[in-house]
């Protein structure tokens, strides 16, 4: 059975991408008096881009997972788990490939490493008045002069951080997600027509490749798009960091629709048992959030060094309010509510909670972001909550889209009947 | 009356499952099954009321906080302030990070040995205990089903002693106790 793409779901997702139309027009014209040359609308797009992106990875990763790891519960969601990442990945690479292309170009300045000034030997200050100075490393350039203003700890970083080689990165990056992501669609699709394991065997081998790749790509792509920002600081728990938020938006995502489906009548065999271990997912990785976010903070606190330190010191300063409201929400209430195991059967507290949570992880994406972009002068304006709302109406649309391509319970996974008899 | 105990043995737990399916719906309560694995789905047949581990667990746990916090508190704070890498002394509340790995271990300490302690006690399986189970190999192949007259008093004894060889056990013993 094809899902049904209903009149209403249109209608909502449609309104909502209309809502983020004029959040991007709004943003594009919002009036901060700190605000030079659209900071504040390009990192907006880099915090909403990478927050979908992340809920479609944390998607494409744990359904390699579920295949090297011979999952038989899961089977059954399978294709909730494609839908979440199969288009959602090549669209929202786009718009971060719009706001990396933005950043290259100088139209905004988040990756401050890529502004010249701060590695470059030399400078030649502009002849007219008003016009940019030339920054070069030849010193028998006319009228160089010793670069005053060089930052040292960013010219030793050029060796990683250079515009050639991170964009080699990134570019990797997107292309091995966007091709594990098609492939595993495409086989997954074509198994539906087919008996046997051949493409099941299949499937796991290369699961099992792209987890390795994965694990190496997941730390290093946040250290590249996000860490990057505070180009000073480095922290080695950063990536697990960014890991595991990336896994928790998309259990909890995952949750939701499956919840979703199965109200529709989608997902007729799906059972509380299944619904159980997607809230145990859901409950167990918000744990390993922060568990990580703790252990970051902790080691930081208590070494006291000052280059360490300057992150959380904005943090605290600028930010202080929501960064503990967001740890609060995205600790202390799954901690709390989903604990029991009648919790996690409930499907209107994993609703509750859940949206609390996606709320909770939007503003930790928005906190590794805005701090070093705009530092104490970031505005909450309402601009950016419609934008928001539009790349999840983006999101959300896709993936109902691609949910009618495909039967929605797969036909011939071999772990299929052990799934419809789940029971815990 | 004579109170009595009946054993019936099964070398299956899924024929064990079939048959405590079949005496509970003729209105036998089944007292205890005694089987050498959990056996997946006999909870809801025979009635099993959930258990309160959990709640004893929490309290535990909750025990080990408040004792690591005292006991922290107490040394680095109250008895003798220490003054680790230039943080703030003479207060918990300032250095509650630094005693959290503590206090996380020790409610971990104090939930897992007091939940282990209470199931064992409960259960009858401390070391050294004499066993309660019917039959030794209930703890190797066979599967046993208790049934009492105590638990059944709307039933004869032959009634309950037909219906259980109703359901084909390998062995079926009748003991006074």
């Amino acid at each position: 059975m094809n899902f049904v793409f209903s009149k209403r779901a249109k209608i909502t997702t449609f309104v909502l991408m209309a809502l983020g139309v004029i959040g991007i027009i709004g943003g594009l014209n919002s009036h901060n008096p700190h605000d030079h040359g659209g900071q504040e609308f390009w990192s907006n797009l880099l915090v909403c881009g990478f927050y979908f992106l992340a809920i479609a990875l944390g998607g494409l990763f744990f359904y390699a997972l579920q295949y090297a790891a011979e999952v038989g519960w899961s089977s059954q969601l399978k294709r909730v788990f494609e839908g979440i990442f199969h288009r959602n990945i090549p669209a929202f690479s786009i718009v971060l490939v719009i706001v990396f292309v933005a950043s290259t170009l100088h139209l905004n300045h988040i990756y401050h490493w890529m502004d010249p000034g701060t590695y470059s030997e030399f400078v030649i200050p502009a002849s007219v008045e008003g016009e940019h100075d030339t920054y070069t490393n030849d010193a028998e350039a006319t009228g160089a002069q010793v670069n005053l203003g060089i930052d040292k700890i960013i010219k030793n970083k050029r060796a990683y951080l250079n515009e050639g080689f991170w964009w080699a990165r990134t570019v990797v990056y997107l292309g091995v997600f966007i091709w594990f992501g098609n492939w595993f669609r495409k086989k997954s699709i074509e198994e539906d027509a087919l008996d046997g394991t051949t493409l099941h065997v299949k499937m796991f081998k290369r699961s099992a490749i792209f987890l390795v790749l994965f694990a190496v790509f997941s730390s290093t792509l946040s250290w590249d798009w996000l860490m990057s920002i505070d180009t000073h600081w480095f922290s080695t728990m950063y990536g697990w960091y960014v890991f595991s938020g990336m896994w928790v938006t998309f259990m909890i995502f995952a949750t939701i629709t499956t919840l979703y489906l199965r109200d529709k009548g989608f997902l007729p065999k799906v059972n509380d048992s299944h619904i159980h271990d997607l809230g145990k997912w859901m409950f167990g990785i918000s744990m390993l959030w922060s568990y990580l976010g703790l252990c970051q903070f902790l080691l930081i606190w208590y070494a006291d060094i000052g280059e360490e330190v300057i992150y959380y010191q904005q943090r605290f300063e600028n930010y202080g309010l929501p960064l503990i409201v967001m740890c609060v929400i995205n600790f202390v209430v799954p901690f709390l509510v989903l604990m029991a195991r009648d919790a996690k059967r409930n499907p209107v507290f994993l609703r509750l909670t859940g949206c609390l949570i996606l709320i909770g992880h939007y503003v930790d994406v928005y906190l590794l972001v805005m701090p070093g972009t705009m530092y104490g002068h970031s505005h909450y304006s309402w601009w950016q909550p419609l934008m928001f709302l539009g790349f999840l109406g983006l999101f959300v649309y896709l993936m109902l889209n691609s949910f009618t391509k495909a039967a929605m319970v797969p036909v011939n996974h071999p772990f299929i009947d052990e799934s419809e008899h789940h029971s815990i | 009356m004579a109170r009595k105990v009946f054993h019936a043995m099964y070398d299956d737990d899924d024929k064990l499952k079939e048959a405590a399916q079949l005496i509970v719906d003729k209105g036998i309560r089944v007292k205890e099954v005694f089987s050498p694995f959990p056996i997946h789905g006999i909870d809801p047949i025979i009635g099993v009321k959930r258990t309160r581990l959990a709640i004893c667990a929490f309290m535990y746990a909750l025990t080990g906080t408040s004792l690591a916090l005292l006991g922290m508190w107490y040394f680095m704070i109250s008895d003798w302030p220490m003054n680790i890498g230039g943080k703030p002394n003479q207060s918990l509340i300032n250095n509650i990070t630094s005693f959290l790995p503590v206090t996380f271990e020790f409610s971990v300490l104090c939930g897992a040995h007091g939940m282990s302690i209470t199931y064992l006690l409960r259960n009858g399986t401390v070391p050294g205990m004499i066993a309660d189970n019917p039959h030794p190999r209930s703890t190797n192949d066979r599967f046993i089903m208790e049934v009492t007259t105590d638990e059944n008093s709307s039933m004869s004894v032959a009634d309950i002693s037909q219906i259980l060889s109703s359901t084909n056990p390998e062995e079926l013993s009748e003991k006074e106790y």
